[in-house]
Parts: structure tokens; C-alpha cells; sequence
């Protein structure tokens, strides 16, 4: 056992990661509460109000962050509320306009300059936040598409955090939702909420429970959640099976190595 | 006519099966990938802070005649001086002045975003009004549980303060170094350690759950975007 060849493991892997796609075992997932909450932030706005949505992550994160950006917008736009986006990562960009592209335009034919607008990145991270909770416009003097902030419709009567219902962030790292919490959320006292990958979401938990975050999205399961609350089905939920599958598998090869590990130690000692 | 969009799923496909490559062994093709996307990362991340950044931020509006900005740039020459070591010395006070604005802001958050509000939501009551309510709800709820008829959750929701404030407490114990750990300190630690090894333990169950996340992504796309097996 202790000289089990490792690729075999991953063979497993693979056949727990690609099986349930072609063959779905429908494993049941029910709404956890930061999850409900995160969903019941975006609801409670009204109709019309602004939200800035700050799409911080980058392609490697996608499978989590994807799921749960495209699902964001489809509540946002489903109460009609106009979307204000930025990124504070280089590789965000061409991401929010493809998930404008889907969701805005394709599905709910929403305008540009009008229900959105990518304003696109900002280099400066910590300091582009506390420069926006001055002036909005100074700060993304242009869009991403280098039109002025002034003659966009969407952006009139935006000054600073003041004039945005929400914050609503994906974020995979830094700057991402500790930064928001701490620059933004603690001294500007606005709503934010946020979605993030699983690997960082425990660090995000203090600021749920301290009401410092209205909700929080954590990994492809909090998008397959966020995803059944909005009606949507997206690699979120089509991923959990194949989330659920690997993860026995993996709970199985830990329970046998431990098995092996102790049962050969008992041998050496005798 | 072969669309750009299918010619880019191909490449990403073939560049996805270079890198799963490696799980067999070290490869030629893994290294191709590799320094590809080496290559690729670095040329991109340059022309983006070059265009985006450099043009639109400074350059412009101080050709422009927005003079004020010869101060950063100036600061921004200042940087390039570490290649001489002559005038290295020089670059320390763009490094200086790039500190000194960082560390303000941080200390700022921090203070009033970490240490205020993270040890105002640990001053919290123990339970929820009437003791002798709360401590017959504490046991009717673990006699529920233990005859399973009950739900830990309803157990863990009468204790959840409690547990919160303990776990607090006994971590920063755990971290009391000016001390010997020895008896109520000792045994303190001991649970402090506990506490720590759980939250280890729900911080890897949430990495595995990412790495996982990872390669559903990728599978995903070989058998659905790349082969079109799956719907």
C-alpha cells in the first residue's frame, strides 16, 4: 500500500470527476445561510438603485467565480437593478464583458451606458478603493472602452460609495474581500456582500458573523447554491456531482492509507 | 471556414491535455505549455499595465499639460535606478513613499475594520435570556440529540456563542508565550489547540473543494466545450 504508484490515484480521480457528467447521480444540496443571505442582500434593494459589482479574479479561478459572477447578474438584472462594474485584477476585464455579453445582453437585453457599464481595471489596488469613496468618476475617468464616465447615463448623479445601493464582490485573493471589508465596508458603511473561492472563504467567516459581510458565496458549492436560489443552471450545479463523488473518493483513499499507515506500524512494533 | 473561436478551443484544449500531461511524468509537451504560458502572463501583464495604466494614467494628462504629475514620474524613473548600483541608493525614495502610503492606509483598515469590529462581535452574551430557559433548552436539545430525534444543528445553535467566545479565548492562550504552558494555562493551550486544528481542518476541506473545483472546470470544458459529449 505504501508504494502505491500515485497515478493510479489520479485515474480515480479522473473517473470521479468525469463520470458524473455523463452519468448524474442527482445528489441533493440544500441553501446554507450565508448563501440565503447573500441572495436576500440583492433582493432587499429596490428596483432602480445602483450596485457596484467588482469582478476581482482572474481565469484560473472561473470554474468557481464564473458560476456564481453569471448568476449575480442574472439577480441583479431579474429586479432590475443598474450595474456598475470594476476590477481590481488586470485579467478581470475581458471576463465581466463576456459575462455582460451573456447574461445582460443576450438574456435580458439590457442596454449599455444605460442598466450597465464596465468601468474596467484600475492599478492600485488598496488605494483605488479608498480614491472611489472620494470620487467614483476621478477615479475610472473613462470605461473600459475608453468612453468618458460623464456620458454615460448610468453614471449620472454617481459621485462616490454614497450614491451605490450595494457592493457586490467575486473575488479570488488581493485585493479582493478582505480589502473591500476593511478599506470600504468598515469606513464607508455600505452593504457589501461577497463571492469568493473556496480556498479563501474561512478567512471570510468572521466578517459574516460579525455583520461586516451581508452574505458570502464560498467555492463552486456556494455557486451551485447561489445558482438554485436564482434559477439557473450553470457549472455550479452541474460540478456538484462530480464535487461530491471525488470527495468520497478522496475521504476513501485517506481512510485507507490511514488503515494501511496504522496497521503496519502495529506490525513493526510487535 | 474555421472560426477563430474553434481554432482557440482546439489550442486551449491541446494546452490543457500538455499540462495534464505532467500527471504521467515530466514531459516535453508540459514544459512547452509551461513556458508558454510563462511567456505569454509576462507579455500580457506589460502591454495591459503599459496601456491601461502607464498611457491613460500619466503619460497623457501629463503631455497634456497636467504638469503635476512630473512628480510621480519622477518617482516612477527613480525605481529603474536599482539597475545601476552607483545611484541604486536613489530608488528608496520611490520605495519609501509607496511604503509610507500602503502602511497608512493598512493600518487604517486594519484598526478599524480587523481589531475594533472583530472584537466587538466577540463581546456577546453567553446565551440568550433566562438562564434556567436557556440551560433546560441546552438540555433538551442534547437529550434530543443523543436519542437522535433532535438535531445537532438546534445543539449547536444554544451553544454557538459560548463555543465562539471559549475558542477565542483558548486560541489566544495558545499564543500567550510569556508563560510556561503548564496547569490551567497548559490545559487551556491544549484546548486552544483543538479549536486551531478544527479551523485547519475546515480551511483544507475548503482547498480541497477549490483544487477539485479546478479540474471539474477543466473537464468540463475537454468534454463539452473541446469534444461536445456532454450538454
Amino acid at each position: 500500500m505504501e508504494k502505491i504508484d500515485r497515478r493510479i490515484i489520479f485515474i480515480f480521480i479522473g473517473l470521479a470527476v468525469a463520470v458524473p457528467f455523463f452519468i448524474p447521480f442527482g445528489f441533493e444540496f440544500s441553501v446554507t445561510p450565508p448563501v440565503q443571505k447573500f441572495y436576500d442582500a440583492i433582493e432587499s434593494l429596490p428596483s432602480g438603485s445602483k450596485v457596484l459589482l467588482s469582478t476581482d479574479y482572474d481565469p484560473a479561478s472561473m470554474p468557481e467565480l464564473y458560476p456564481m459572477h453569471l448568476a449575480a447578474l442574472k439577480q441583479l438584472f431579474s429586479k432590475d437593478l443598474k450595474v456598475i462594474c470594476t476590477q481590481l485584477w488586470a485579467t478581470g476585464s475581458p471576463l465581466a464583458e463576456r459575462a455582460f455579453r451573456e447574461v445582460g445582453v443576450k438574456e435580458f437585453n439590457k442596454k449599455y451606458g444605460v442598466d450597465f457599464v464596465n468601468l474596467g481595471f484600475k492599478e492600485g489596488r488598496e488605494v483605488v478603493m479608498v480614491s472611489m469613496g472620494e470620487s467614483i468618476p476621478k477615479t475610472f475617468p473613462t470605461d473600459y472602452h475608453g468612453t468618458r464616465v460623464e456620458d454615460l447615463p448610468i453614471m449620472q448623479g454617481v459621485k462616490n460609495f454614497n450614491d451605490v445601493a450595494m457592493i457586490v464582490n467575486i473575488s479570488a485573493g488581493v485585493p479582493g474581500t478582505k480589502e473591500w471589508v476593511l478599506q470600504v465596508q468598515t469606513r464607508f458603511h455600505i452593504k457589501l456582500a461577497s463571492g469568493t473561492t473556496a480556498v479563501s472563504a474561512p478567512e471570510f467567516y468572521p466578517y459574516l458573523q460579525s455583520g461586516q459581510l451581508a452574505g458570502l458565496l464560498g467555492g463552486m458549492k456556494g455557486a451551485a447554491e447561489y445558482e438554485k436560489l436564482v434559477g439557473q443552471v450553470g457549472l455550479g450545479r452541474r460540478g456538484m456531482d462530480s464535487q461530491s463523488v471525488s470527495h468520497i473518493v478522496m475521504f476513501l483513499f485517506i481512510l485507507i492509507g490511514n488503515i494501511a499507515y496504522f496497521s503496519v506500524r502495529g506490525k513493526k512494533k510487535k | 471556414m474555421i472560426s477563430t473561436e474553434i481554432i482557440g478551443t482546439w489550442l486551449a484544449a491541446a494546452l490543457t491535455l500538455f499540462v495534464f500531461s505532467f500527471l504521467y511524468k515530466d514531459n516535453p509537451f508540459y514544459k512547452f505549455a509551461e513556458h508558454l504560458f510563462v511567456g505569454v502572463s509576462a507579455g500580457y501583464g506589460v502591454a495591459l499595465e503599459f496601456y491601461n495604466v502607464f498611457l491613460p494614467n500619466l503619460w497623457k494628462p501629463l503631455t497634456g499639460g497636467d504638469l503635476i504629475l512630473l512628480i510621480p514620474f519622477v518617482f516612477g524613473l527613480l525605481l529603474f535606478t536599482r539597475f545601476f548600483s552607483n545611484i541604486a541608493w536613489l530608488s528608496r525614495w520611490s520605495i519609501a513613499f509607496i511604503i509610507g502610503i500602503f502602511a497608512g492606509i493598512y493600518i487604517v483598515g486594519y484598526a478599524q475594520g480587523d481589531l475594533v469590529q472583530q472584537v466587538h462581535a466577540n463581546l456577546l452574551p453567553l446565551w440568550q435570556g433566562n438562564l434556567f430557559a436557556y440551560i433546560h433548552g441546552f438540555l433538551s436539545s442534547f437529550y434530543k440529540w443523543l436519542t437522535f430525534r433532535g438535531s445537532v444543528l438546534v445543539w449547536l445553535e444554544y451553544t454557538r456563542n459560548f463555543l465562539l467566545v471559549v475558542g477565542v479565548l483558548v486560541c489566544l492562550v495558545y499564543f500567550f508565550f510569556s508563560k510556561e504552558h503548564k496547569g490551567v494555562l497548559g490545559a487551556g493551550a491544549k484546548v486552544g489547540v483543538w479549536f486551531l486544528m478544527v479551523s485547519f481542518g475546515a480551511s483544507f476541506g475548503y482547498t480541497v473543494m477549490s483544487r477539485m473545483s479546478l479540474l471539474i472546470g477543466r473537464v468540463y470544458f475537454v468534454l463539452g466545450e473541446w469534444l461536445r459529449l456532454i450538454h
